[in-house]
């Protein structure tokens, strides 16, 4: 018999699991839960989209596409990055990638060196910190306070800075948070950055999804340009998750080198979605315009609710998550989240599990319609009153 | 209160209630009331309909469209030979349109008698209805946004929990 356990490399085993994954098992064993748990949208992907995918099939595009993704299909991200955020990148400065999530994974082994510091405002995605350390880098995390509405702070980050920092990396708006980066935040960030060597990998997978406010990518700052690794992609834009596609715009020469590694492990994203991925560019503004309306009434509707009941919520401004301060009944994260699975069937992720500064909180997706939306809350009010005084 | 967020949700579920309404809109039953009331008296809402799908009753039941030609009329235009149309209640819609014809309406009757009888001795008689082309509905795929006895998507396949 082979020892797997000595055969398995080391970084493998030292990776924690994720704490989503835990709750994920202990939820899949009660199955009459209801679910506030998803990071992906309800909706399904539009028809349009849908309908050019198997236009694509139908025709016989079943090949590889040149590694970077299709040239039309990165044209059509920078008329896209130009129109929405004020940005200029040429087919020669995206890669199209096996959604953002790669993208990510590519921009950090491209520029990490063991050693190299990272750093990582949480409560975060739950991939920079396990991705920095397989690539031998140092994660140095901020906790984002509540009093900030989870925003990182320049004077944070100019703190976090050391001679080894390689990357900042900038998720927002932000999951599990739902926090956004206003101009003010990102110029103050952009003078902290722009006389240093430091990347931004500027994560904006849920640019499209604010309310009350435009999305700004640091990268539209004077100089900044340079500094930035642009991370979006289909998934949540427009609802996407299942076709894997994602993208990375930069300066020429860290596309290139994320290229190369792109090459060797994925060889080119897959075809039907990019070809699927050119229609969601062109014509689909109208279905982003009623998914984020959508959105926005229930977000509003979890704020207050949410509020109501005790737990003190603030209001974010972007992605679908509300992301509440559970300490009120004394438990930490785990044991809210575990006890409301238990007692009242709802299914919500400790904030824990996206940083340690998310103890105390609980990430609460709204990515579900306005009817299962109510039942939870009313589960979640139920607890929270039971609960109250013990 | 906002009422383009009522309109929207009750374009989505015309029979949610007062009391759901505003649970969602974190407003006052009175004031989502209020603004119903006056929305419907603006006749910016003009109805609340059901879509049937009479085929699987055995109740007998035609629909048909018909394009109109007819010409206007000096001052009025097309609105008074609109309003001659509309007032039988056969017609379901009436709309002024572009191309061949001007009108095109839809009607529901209880047999192709009736549809033929209410051409041939109510619509093509009318001043101004210079001609009429009638088709038939064979089969109904989608009706108002929808879709009857087609295949329904998948509702709900995520995983349970994801980052």
């Amino acid at each position: 018999m082979l020892d797997y356990e000595k055969l398995i490399s080391q970084k493998a085993k030292d990776m924690r699991p994720s704490g989503i994954r835990r709750f994920f098992d202990l939820a899949a064993e009660m199955p009459e839960c209801i679910s506030l748990g998803v990071g992906e949208p309800d909706f399904q992907t539009p028809w349009d989209i849908r309908d050019a995918a198997i236009h694509s099939l139908e025709v016989g595009r079943t090949k590889y596409t040149a590694n970077a993704g299709l040239k039309e299909l990165r044209e059509e991200i920078g008329v896209w990055l130009q129109k929405r955020y004020g940005l200029h990148y040429d087919e020669t400065e995206v890669l199209v990638t096996v959604g953002g999530s790669e993208a990510i994974d590519l921009a950090i082994r491209a520029l990490v060196e063991p050693g190299d510091e990272v750093i990582i405002p949480e409560p975060c995605f739950v991939c920079y910190d396990p991705i920095t350390t397989l690539t031998g880098g140092v994660p140095v995390p901020i906790a984002t306070k509540e009093e900030n509405d989870f925003r990182v702070t320049a004077e944070e980050i100019k703190a976090a800075l050391s001679p080894r920092t390689k990357i900042l990396v900038l998720g927002y708006p932000n999951n599990p948070t739902g926090a956004v980066l206003r101009h003010e935040d990102l110029e103050a960030i952009a003078e902290v950055l722009r006389d240093t060597n430091v990347i931004v990998l500027s994560d904006e997978i849920y640019s499209e999804l604010t309310y009350g406010y435009r999305h700004e990518s640091i990268a539209s700052f004077p100089g900044m340009r340079e500094h930035t690794i642009v991370v979006n992609g289909f998934s949540k834009t427009f609802s996407m998750t299942g076709w894997r596609l994602g993208y990375a715009a930069g300066p020429k020469p860290l596309i290139q080198a994320m290229t190369k590694i792109h090459q060797s492990c994925i060889m080119s994203a897959p075809t039907t979605s990019q070809y699927a991925a050119i229609t969601a560019l062109k014509d689909c503004d109208d279905d982003i315009e009623e998914m984020r309306r959508q959105y926005d009434l229930r977000r509003q509707y979890c704020v207050r609710k949410l509020n109501e009941m005790g737990l003190k919520t603030f209001e974010p401004k972007g992605a679908f998550y509300v992301f509440p301060d559970i300490s009120i009944l004394g438990l930490s994260s785990d044991e809210f989240c575990e006890a409301l699975l238990k007692e009242k069937h709802v299914a919500i992720v400790p904030g824990n599990a996206f940083g340690a500064s998310g103890e105390g909180f609980a990430r609460i997706s709204y990515a579900y319609s306005i009817d299962h939306l109510r039942e939870a809350m009313k589960r979640i009010a139920e607890f929270v009153n039971e609960h109250k005084g013990e | 209160m906002d009422a383009m967020k009522l309109l929207h949700l009750l374009a989505d579920d015309p029979r949610a209630t007062v009391t759901d309404l505003a649970d969602i809109l974190g407003e006052s039953e009175e004031e989502v009331a209020k603004t119903k009331d006056s929305l419907e008296a603006k006749k910016i809402i003009c109805g609340y309909h059901t879509v049937i799908n009479w085929d699987k009753t055995n109740i007998d039941h035609v629909d048909a469209f018909i394009g109109v030609s007819a010409k206007p009329e000096r001052g009025t235009g097309y609105d008074k030979i609109a309003e001659r149309i509309g007032k039988f209640p056969e017609v379901s819609s009436l709309y002024l349109t572009s191309g061949t014809s001007e009108f095109l309406l839809s009607i529901n009757a209880r047999t192709m008698r009736e549809v033929a009888d209410f051409v041939g001795e109510k619509l093509a008689p009318i001043d101004g209805v210079a001609a009429t082309v009638t088709m038939f509905v064979l089969k109904k795929y989608k009706v108002n946004g929808v879709m009857l006895d087609m295949k329904a998507e998948i509702e709900d396949d995520r995983q349970l929990i994801s980052a």
